[in-house]
Protein backbone atom coordinates (compact mmCIF):
# COMPACT_ATOMS: atom_id res chain seq x y z
CA UNK A 1 0.00 0.00 0.00
CA UNK A 2 2.86 1.98 0.57
CA UNK A 3 4.32 1.63 -2.13
CA UNK A 4 1.55 2.99 -4.44
CA UNK A 5 1.55 6.30 -2.89
CA UNK A 6 5.49 6.74 -3.74
CA UNK A 7 4.66 5.24 -7.24
CA UNK A 8 1.93 7.77 -7.38
CA UNK A 9 4.17 10.59 -5.86
CA UNK A 10 6.68 10.41 -8.40
CA UNK A 11 4.37 9.88 -11.13
CA UNK A 12 2.88 13.36 -10.02
CA UNK A 13 5.85 15.01 -9.53
CA UNK A 14 7.27 14.68 -13.48
CA UNK A 15 3.72 14.97 -14.73
CA UNK A 16 3.51 18.58 -12.89
CA UNK A 17 7.48 19.53 -13.82
CA UNK A 18 6.42 18.52 -17.13
CA UNK A 19 3.49 20.49 -17.54
CA UNK A 20 5.31 23.19 -15.78
CA UNK A 21 7.94 23.47 -18.84
CA UNK A 22 5.15 23.00 -21.11
CA UNK A 23 3.27 25.93 -19.70
CA UNK A 24 6.47 28.00 -20.22
CA UNK A 25 7.10 27.07 -23.90
CA UNK A 26 4.03 27.39 -24.95
CA UNK A 27 3.49 30.91 -23.53
CA UNK A 28 6.47 31.79 -25.01
CA UNK A 29 6.13 30.80 -28.35
CA UNK A 30 2.45 31.35 -28.68
CA UNK A 31 3.18 35.40 -30.16
CA UNK A 32 6.11 33.77 -32.18
CA UNK A 33 3.37 31.28 -33.67
CA UNK A 34 0.63 33.89 -34.36
CA UNK A 35 3.06 36.36 -35.63
CA UNK A 36 4.48 33.80 -38.34
CA UNK A 37 1.17 32.11 -39.01
CA UNK A 38 -0.04 35.99 -39.63
CA UNK A 39 2.72 36.60 -41.81
CA UNK A 40 2.33 33.45 -43.34
CA UNK A 41 -1.56 34.16 -44.75
CA UNK A 42 -0.63 37.75 -45.18
CA UNK A 43 2.62 36.97 -47.60
CA UNK A 44 -0.03 34.54 -49.66
CA UNK A 45 -2.46 37.59 -49.62
CA UNK A 46 -0.09 39.98 -51.47
CA UNK A 47 1.59 37.13 -53.92
CA UNK A 48 -2.27 36.60 -55.29
CA UNK A 49 -3.89 40.42 -55.48
CA UNK A 50 -3.39 42.02 -58.53
CA UNK A 51 -1.68 45.33 -58.39
CA UNK A 52 -2.59 47.83 -55.16
CA UNK A 53 -0.95 50.58 -53.54
CA UNK A 54 -2.42 50.20 -49.87
CA UNK A 55 -2.45 47.26 -46.57
CA UNK A 56 -4.81 45.13 -48.06
CA UNK A 57 -7.53 45.75 -45.84
CA UNK A 58 -10.14 43.15 -44.06
CA UNK A 59 -13.72 43.06 -44.75
CA UNK A 60 -16.02 40.47 -43.92
CA UNK A 61 -19.24 38.59 -46.49
CA UNK A 62 -21.90 37.43 -44.68
CA UNK A 63 -22.24 34.10 -46.58
CA UNK A 64 -25.09 32.47 -44.18
CA UNK A 65 -25.96 33.64 -40.83
CA UNK A 66 -23.28 32.29 -38.52
CA UNK A 67 -20.58 31.64 -41.81
CA UNK A 68 -18.50 34.80 -42.80
CA UNK A 69 -15.94 34.86 -45.39
CA UNK A 70 -12.81 37.10 -44.67
CA UNK A 71 -11.85 38.96 -48.03
CA UNK A 72 -8.87 40.88 -47.82
CA UNK A 73 -8.97 43.99 -50.76
CA UNK A 74 -6.23 45.52 -52.59
CA UNK A 75 -6.68 48.96 -53.04
CA UNK A 76 -4.83 51.53 -55.85
CA UNK A 77 -5.81 55.10 -55.97
CA UNK A 78 -8.65 54.10 -53.48
CA UNK A 79 -10.60 52.44 -56.39
CA UNK A 80 -11.14 48.54 -55.30
CA UNK A 81 -8.58 45.99 -57.72
CA UNK A 82 -9.29 42.57 -56.77
CA UNK A 83 -9.77 40.30 -53.59
CA UNK A 84 -7.77 37.59 -51.76
CA UNK A 85 -9.89 34.70 -49.59
CA UNK A 86 -9.03 31.51 -48.49
CA UNK A 87 -10.98 28.85 -49.48
CA UNK A 88 -10.80 24.53 -48.10
CA UNK A 89 -10.76 21.83 -50.60
CA UNK A 90 -12.72 18.89 -48.11
CA UNK A 91 -11.60 16.29 -50.80
CA UNK A 92 -7.54 16.42 -50.38
CA UNK A 93 -5.69 12.53 -50.75
CA UNK A 94 -4.87 13.25 -47.37
CA UNK A 95 -7.23 15.83 -45.51
CA UNK A 96 -8.16 19.47 -46.54
CA UNK A 97 -6.02 21.75 -48.83
CA UNK A 98 -6.67 24.85 -47.69
CA UNK A 99 -5.31 27.82 -50.15
CA UNK A 100 -5.82 31.50 -51.10
CA UNK A 101 -7.00 32.97 -54.27
CA UNK A 102 -6.65 36.43 -55.56
CA UNK A 103 -9.61 37.58 -58.24
CA UNK A 104 -9.71 40.89 -60.23
CA UNK A 105 -12.63 43.13 -60.80
CA UNK A 106 -13.12 40.88 -64.17
CA UNK A 107 -13.43 37.82 -62.06
CA UNK A 108 -9.90 36.65 -63.88
CA UNK A 109 -7.71 34.77 -61.23
CA UNK A 110 -4.54 35.98 -60.27
CA UNK A 111 -3.33 33.54 -58.18
CA UNK A 112 -2.97 30.38 -55.94
CA UNK A 113 -1.08 30.33 -52.57
CA UNK A 114 -1.55 26.95 -50.74
CA UNK A 115 -1.86 27.32 -47.21
CA UNK A 116 -2.22 24.02 -45.42
CA UNK A 117 -2.64 20.92 -46.65
CA UNK A 118 -1.39 17.14 -45.81
CA UNK A 119 -0.15 15.81 -48.80
CA UNK A 120 1.90 13.06 -49.84
CA UNK A 121 5.15 14.29 -49.58
CA UNK A 122 7.01 14.45 -53.16
CA UNK A 123 3.64 13.57 -54.91
CA UNK A 124 0.61 15.46 -53.61
CA UNK A 125 2.55 17.58 -51.88
CA UNK A 126 3.69 19.36 -55.44
CA UNK A 127 0.86 21.19 -55.25
CA UNK A 128 3.37 24.16 -53.91
CA UNK A 129 5.24 24.29 -57.13
CA UNK A 130 4.59 27.04 -59.42
CA UNK A 131 4.54 24.75 -61.86
CA UNK A 132 1.32 23.62 -60.91
CA UNK A 133 -0.54 26.60 -59.61
CA UNK A 134 0.48 28.75 -62.71
CA UNK A 135 -1.57 27.66 -64.21
CA UNK A 136 -4.35 29.00 -62.36
CA UNK A 137 -3.73 32.27 -63.11
CA UNK A 138 -5.30 34.45 -65.93
CA UNK A 139 -8.06 32.05 -65.99
CA UNK A 140 -11.85 33.41 -65.20
CA UNK A 141 -15.36 31.21 -64.80
CA UNK A 142 -15.90 31.35 -68.72
CA UNK A 143 -16.00 28.18 -69.42
CA UNK A 144 -17.26 26.44 -66.16
CA UNK A 145 -16.89 23.36 -67.98
CA UNK A 146 -12.93 23.23 -68.66
CA UNK A 147 -12.71 23.87 -64.62
CA UNK A 148 -11.31 20.05 -64.19
CA UNK A 149 -7.97 18.18 -64.81
CA UNK A 150 -7.39 17.04 -68.57
CA UNK A 151 -8.19 13.31 -67.25
CA UNK A 152 -11.54 14.73 -66.57
CA UNK A 153 -12.16 16.64 -69.71
CA UNK A 154 -10.77 19.99 -68.58
CA UNK A 155 -8.02 22.29 -69.09
CA UNK A 156 -5.28 21.99 -65.67
CA UNK A 157 -2.65 19.69 -66.18
CA UNK A 158 -2.45 17.33 -62.74
CA UNK A 159 0.52 16.47 -61.32
CA UNK A 160 1.53 13.44 -61.85
CA UNK A 161 0.78 10.75 -59.92
CA UNK A 162 -1.35 13.05 -57.56
CA UNK A 163 -4.70 13.48 -59.90
CA UNK A 164 -6.78 13.44 -56.67
CA UNK A 165 -4.99 16.44 -55.04
CA UNK A 166 -4.88 18.35 -58.47
CA UNK A 167 -8.92 17.76 -58.95
CA UNK A 168 -9.12 18.86 -55.59
CA UNK A 169 -7.94 22.38 -56.03
CA UNK A 170 -9.27 22.29 -59.34
CA UNK A 171 -13.19 22.31 -58.48
CA UNK A 172 -12.41 23.98 -54.95
CA UNK A 173 -11.12 26.77 -57.13
CA UNK A 174 -13.90 27.25 -59.67
CA UNK A 175 -16.29 27.21 -56.16
CA UNK A 176 -14.41 29.91 -55.10
CA UNK A 177 -14.96 31.62 -57.96
CA UNK A 178 -18.22 31.29 -58.54
CA UNK A 179 -18.73 32.37 -54.47
CA UNK A 180 -16.87 35.85 -55.66
CA UNK A 181 -19.19 36.23 -58.62
CA UNK A 182 -22.25 36.01 -55.80
CA UNK A 183 -20.49 38.24 -53.66
CA UNK A 184 -18.77 40.83 -55.85
CA UNK A 185 -21.17 43.90 -55.61
CA UNK A 186 -20.61 43.52 -51.75
CA UNK A 187 -17.20 43.44 -52.54
CA UNK A 188 -16.55 46.34 -54.60
CA UNK A 189 -19.28 48.26 -53.38
CA UNK A 190 -17.84 48.89 -50.03
CA UNK A 191 -15.17 49.61 -51.69
CA UNK A 192 -16.22 53.04 -53.75
CA UNK A 193 -17.77 54.52 -50.01
CA UNK A 194 -14.14 53.79 -48.54
CA UNK A 195 -12.23 57.19 -48.45
CA UNK B 1 37.84 5.01 -25.59
CA UNK B 2 34.01 3.69 -23.49
CA UNK B 3 32.28 6.73 -24.92
CA UNK B 4 33.78 6.50 -28.52
CA UNK B 5 32.73 2.84 -28.78
CA UNK B 6 29.15 4.29 -27.68
CA UNK B 7 29.30 6.55 -30.04
CA UNK B 8 30.51 4.90 -33.65
CA UNK B 9 28.16 1.97 -32.64
CA UNK B 10 24.66 4.07 -33.98
CA UNK B 11 26.78 3.75 -37.32
CA UNK B 12 27.09 0.43 -38.07
CA UNK B 13 27.01 -2.53 -34.76
CA UNK B 14 24.18 -1.35 -33.30
CA UNK B 15 22.39 0.97 -36.35
CA UNK B 16 18.90 1.50 -35.26
CA UNK B 17 16.99 0.82 -38.27
CA UNK B 18 19.42 -1.82 -40.59
CA UNK B 19 20.79 -3.52 -37.39
CA UNK B 20 17.72 -2.64 -34.70
CA UNK B 21 15.08 -2.78 -37.06
CA UNK B 22 13.55 0.41 -34.74
CA UNK B 23 11.35 3.18 -35.83
CA UNK B 24 10.76 1.74 -39.04
CA UNK B 25 7.25 4.11 -39.22
CA UNK B 26 8.95 7.49 -39.61
CA UNK B 27 11.90 5.69 -41.79
CA UNK B 28 9.18 4.36 -44.13
CA UNK B 29 6.97 7.37 -43.84
CA UNK B 30 9.25 10.14 -44.48
CA UNK B 31 12.15 9.17 -47.00
CA UNK B 32 10.34 10.47 -50.16
CA UNK B 33 13.57 12.73 -50.55
CA UNK B 34 17.05 13.06 -49.47
CA UNK B 35 16.24 16.60 -47.47
CA UNK B 36 12.89 14.89 -45.56
CA UNK B 37 15.22 12.37 -44.30
CA UNK B 38 17.33 14.85 -43.02
CA UNK B 39 15.38 17.10 -41.27
CA UNK B 40 13.45 14.38 -40.10
CA UNK B 41 16.76 12.78 -38.69
CA UNK B 42 17.85 16.02 -37.35
CA UNK B 43 14.79 16.46 -35.34
CA UNK B 44 14.61 12.64 -34.11
CA UNK B 45 18.16 13.13 -32.79
CA UNK B 46 17.43 16.25 -30.84
CA UNK B 47 14.76 14.45 -29.32
CA UNK B 48 16.71 11.94 -28.24
CA UNK B 49 19.62 13.43 -26.97
CA UNK B 50 17.33 15.54 -24.44
CA UNK B 51 15.48 12.55 -23.45
CA UNK B 52 18.53 10.43 -22.96
CA UNK B 53 20.13 13.25 -21.07
CA UNK B 54 17.13 13.88 -18.32
CA UNK B 55 15.52 9.82 -18.42
CA UNK B 56 19.96 8.73 -17.48
CA UNK B 57 20.00 12.14 -14.42
CA UNK B 58 16.94 10.66 -12.97
CA UNK B 59 17.39 7.13 -13.14
CA UNK B 60 17.70 6.75 -9.41
CA UNK B 61 14.47 8.69 -8.66
CA UNK B 62 12.53 6.85 -11.11
CA UNK B 63 10.62 3.42 -9.34
CA UNK B 64 11.10 0.65 -12.05
CA UNK B 65 7.18 0.27 -12.22
CA UNK B 66 6.34 3.32 -13.19
CA UNK B 67 9.51 3.50 -15.51
CA UNK B 68 7.99 3.55 -18.64
CA UNK B 69 5.09 6.31 -18.36
CA UNK B 70 7.60 8.44 -16.57
CA UNK B 71 9.54 8.22 -19.93
CA UNK B 72 6.75 8.42 -22.35
CA UNK B 73 6.44 12.07 -20.63
CA UNK B 74 9.50 13.27 -20.54
CA UNK B 75 9.68 12.25 -24.71
CA UNK B 76 6.47 13.56 -25.12
CA UNK B 77 7.77 16.75 -23.03
CA UNK B 78 10.77 17.49 -25.78
CA UNK B 79 8.64 16.65 -28.55
CA UNK B 80 6.11 19.39 -27.98
CA UNK B 81 8.66 21.76 -27.44
CA UNK B 82 10.80 20.45 -30.76
CA UNK B 83 7.17 21.17 -32.43
CA UNK B 84 6.29 24.70 -30.67
CA UNK B 85 9.74 26.43 -30.99
CA UNK B 86 9.96 25.12 -34.53
CA UNK B 87 6.63 26.24 -35.43
CA UNK B 88 7.09 29.85 -33.72
CA UNK B 89 10.85 30.05 -35.17
CA UNK B 90 11.17 28.21 -37.91
CA UNK B 91 7.75 28.51 -39.66
CA UNK B 92 8.55 26.93 -42.71
CA UNK B 93 10.65 24.09 -42.03
CA UNK B 94 7.75 23.16 -39.52
CA UNK B 95 5.41 23.34 -42.63
CA UNK B 96 7.06 20.95 -44.53
CA UNK B 97 7.82 18.48 -41.34
CA UNK B 98 4.84 19.31 -39.05
CA UNK B 99 2.55 16.49 -39.03
CA UNK B 100 5.46 14.02 -38.34
CA UNK B 101 6.94 15.43 -35.77
CA UNK B 102 4.14 14.64 -33.55
CA UNK B 103 4.98 11.17 -34.34
CA UNK B 104 8.80 11.36 -33.13
CA UNK B 105 6.88 10.63 -29.62
CA UNK B 106 6.01 7.03 -30.62
CA UNK B 107 9.52 6.02 -32.46
CA UNK B 108 11.01 3.07 -30.47
CA UNK B 109 13.91 4.05 -31.10
CA UNK B 110 13.89 7.06 -28.16
CA UNK B 111 12.04 4.54 -25.73
CA UNK B 112 14.22 2.02 -26.36
CA UNK B 113 17.24 4.22 -25.51
CA UNK B 114 15.80 5.22 -22.85
CA UNK B 115 15.18 1.83 -21.50
CA UNK B 116 17.77 -0.34 -22.82
CA UNK B 117 20.96 2.58 -22.31
CA UNK B 118 19.88 5.72 -20.65
CA UNK B 119 18.07 4.16 -17.28
CA UNK B 120 21.22 2.06 -17.08
CA UNK B 121 24.15 4.46 -17.68
CA UNK B 122 25.72 8.03 -16.41
CA UNK B 123 24.19 11.63 -17.95
CA UNK B 124 27.68 11.64 -20.04
CA UNK B 125 27.64 8.25 -21.69
CA UNK B 126 23.90 8.73 -22.33
CA UNK B 127 23.77 11.52 -24.35
CA UNK B 128 27.09 10.53 -26.48
CA UNK B 129 24.82 7.22 -27.07
CA UNK B 130 22.03 10.04 -28.09
CA UNK B 131 24.40 11.85 -30.82
CA UNK B 132 25.26 8.17 -32.01
CA UNK B 133 22.25 6.42 -32.46
CA UNK B 134 20.69 9.84 -33.51
CA UNK B 135 23.36 10.43 -36.20
CA UNK B 136 23.23 6.45 -37.01
CA UNK B 137 19.62 7.22 -37.98
CA UNK B 138 19.98 10.40 -39.67
CA UNK B 139 22.11 9.42 -42.02
CA UNK B 140 20.41 6.20 -42.70
CA UNK B 141 17.00 8.08 -43.34
CA UNK B 142 18.85 10.13 -45.48
CA UNK B 143 20.46 7.75 -47.55
CA UNK B 144 17.57 5.81 -48.09
CA UNK B 145 15.71 9.22 -48.85
CA UNK B 146 18.58 10.19 -51.55
CA UNK B 147 17.70 6.98 -53.30
CA UNK B 148 14.24 6.97 -53.43
CA UNK B 149 14.21 11.04 -54.80
CA UNK B 150 16.83 9.87 -57.28
CA UNK B 151 15.73 7.09 -58.79
CA UNK B 152 11.25 8.32 -58.40
CA UNK B 153 12.56 12.09 -59.11
CA UNK B 154 15.43 12.12 -60.73
CA UNK B 155 16.93 14.55 -58.24
CA UNK B 156 18.82 15.02 -55.10
CA UNK B 157 18.28 17.59 -52.66
CA UNK B 158 15.71 19.03 -55.35
CA UNK B 159 18.94 19.01 -57.76
CA UNK B 160 17.91 17.44 -61.01
CA UNK B 161 20.27 15.39 -61.71
CA UNK B 162 19.57 13.60 -64.92
CA UNK B 163 18.19 16.48 -67.03
CA UNK B 164 14.73 16.53 -68.69
CA UNK B 165 14.81 13.46 -70.67
CA UNK B 166 14.95 11.54 -67.38
CA UNK B 167 11.45 9.64 -66.63
CA UNK B 168 11.16 9.02 -63.10
CA UNK B 169 10.17 5.65 -61.98
CA UNK B 170 7.06 7.05 -59.26
CA UNK B 171 7.18 3.71 -57.41
CA UNK B 172 9.81 4.73 -55.39
CA UNK B 173 8.76 7.97 -54.49
CA UNK B 174 4.96 5.84 -53.23
CA UNK B 175 5.15 3.45 -50.46
CA UNK B 176 6.28 0.25 -52.21
CA UNK B 177 9.67 2.12 -53.29
CA UNK B 178 10.44 2.64 -49.37
CA UNK B 179 10.49 -1.52 -48.52
CA UNK B 180 11.73 -2.16 -51.47
CA UNK B 181 14.96 0.21 -50.71
CA UNK B 182 14.96 -0.67 -46.78
CA UNK B 183 14.77 -4.94 -47.83
CA UNK B 184 17.48 -3.90 -50.23
CA UNK B 185 19.50 -2.29 -47.86
CA UNK B 186 19.25 -4.24 -45.42
CA UNK B 187 20.06 -7.60 -47.62
CA UNK B 188 23.43 -6.05 -48.38
CA UNK B 189 24.42 -4.30 -45.37
CA UNK B 190 23.73 -8.30 -43.80
CA UNK B 191 25.91 -9.52 -46.58
CA UNK B 192 28.59 -7.21 -46.46
CA UNK B 193 28.86 -7.71 -42.41
CA UNK B 194 28.81 -11.54 -43.04
CA UNK B 195 31.97 -10.76 -45.64
CA UNK B 196 33.89 -8.49 -42.94
CA UNK B 197 32.93 -11.00 -40.08
CA UNK B 198 34.33 -14.41 -42.49
CA UNK B 199 37.67 -12.27 -42.92
CA UNK B 200 38.46 -11.39 -39.57
CA UNK B 201 37.01 -14.70 -38.21
CA UNK B 202 34.52 -13.46 -35.45
CA UNK B 203 30.85 -13.92 -35.38
CA UNK B 204 28.74 -12.05 -37.74
CA UNK B 205 26.69 -9.58 -35.46
CA UNK B 206 23.40 -10.74 -37.52
CA UNK B 207 20.16 -12.43 -35.78
CA UNK B 208 19.16 -15.04 -37.66
CA UNK B 209 15.37 -14.70 -36.81
CA UNK B 210 14.36 -10.90 -37.16
CA UNK B 211 11.48 -11.35 -34.52
CA UNK B 212 11.07 -9.74 -31.00
CA UNK B 213 12.94 -12.66 -28.45
CA UNK B 214 16.13 -12.01 -30.82
CA UNK B 215 15.80 -8.04 -31.18
CA UNK B 216 18.48 -6.28 -29.21
CA UNK B 217 16.76 -4.06 -27.01
CA UNK B 218 14.68 -7.33 -25.95
CA UNK B 219 17.62 -9.43 -24.77
CA UNK B 220 18.88 -5.76 -23.00
CA UNK B 221 15.26 -4.98 -21.61
CA UNK B 222 15.35 -8.49 -19.56
CA UNK B 223 18.45 -8.53 -18.56
CA UNK B 224 19.69 -11.92 -20.06
CA UNK B 225 23.09 -10.87 -20.73
CA UNK B 226 23.75 -7.46 -22.54
CA UNK B 227 25.04 -7.19 -25.78
CA UNK B 228 26.08 -10.98 -26.29
CA UNK B 229 23.89 -13.26 -28.65
CA UNK B 230 20.65 -14.73 -27.32
CA UNK B 231 20.69 -18.62 -26.44
CA UNK B 232 19.27 -20.57 -28.87
CA UNK B 233 17.11 -23.49 -26.97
Amino acid sequence: MKEIFRLCFVLTIITAVSAGVLAYVNQQTAEPIARALLEEKMSAVRNVLPPYDNEPEKIEIVLAPEDTLEVYRGLKDGTVTGAAFAIVAPDGYSGDIEFMIGVDGEGVMQGLMILKHLETPGLGAKIESEDFRGQYRGKSLENPELWEVTKDGGTFIPITGATISSRAITRASAKGLKLFQEHKAEIFAEGEVQE
Amino acid sequence: MRAWDEFTKGFWRENPIFRLVLGLCPTLAVTTSAENGLAMGLATTFVLICSNAVISSMRKFIPKKVRIPAYIVAIATFVTIVDLVMNGYFHALHKSLGLFIPLIVVNCIILGRAEAFASKNPIGLAIVDGFGMGFGFTISLMVIGAIREIIGNGTIFSVSIFGDGYVPLLLMILPPGAFIVLGVLLGLMNKAEIAMAERSGRQPIIRKEHDCASCAIHTKWFDFSAKEEPTSE
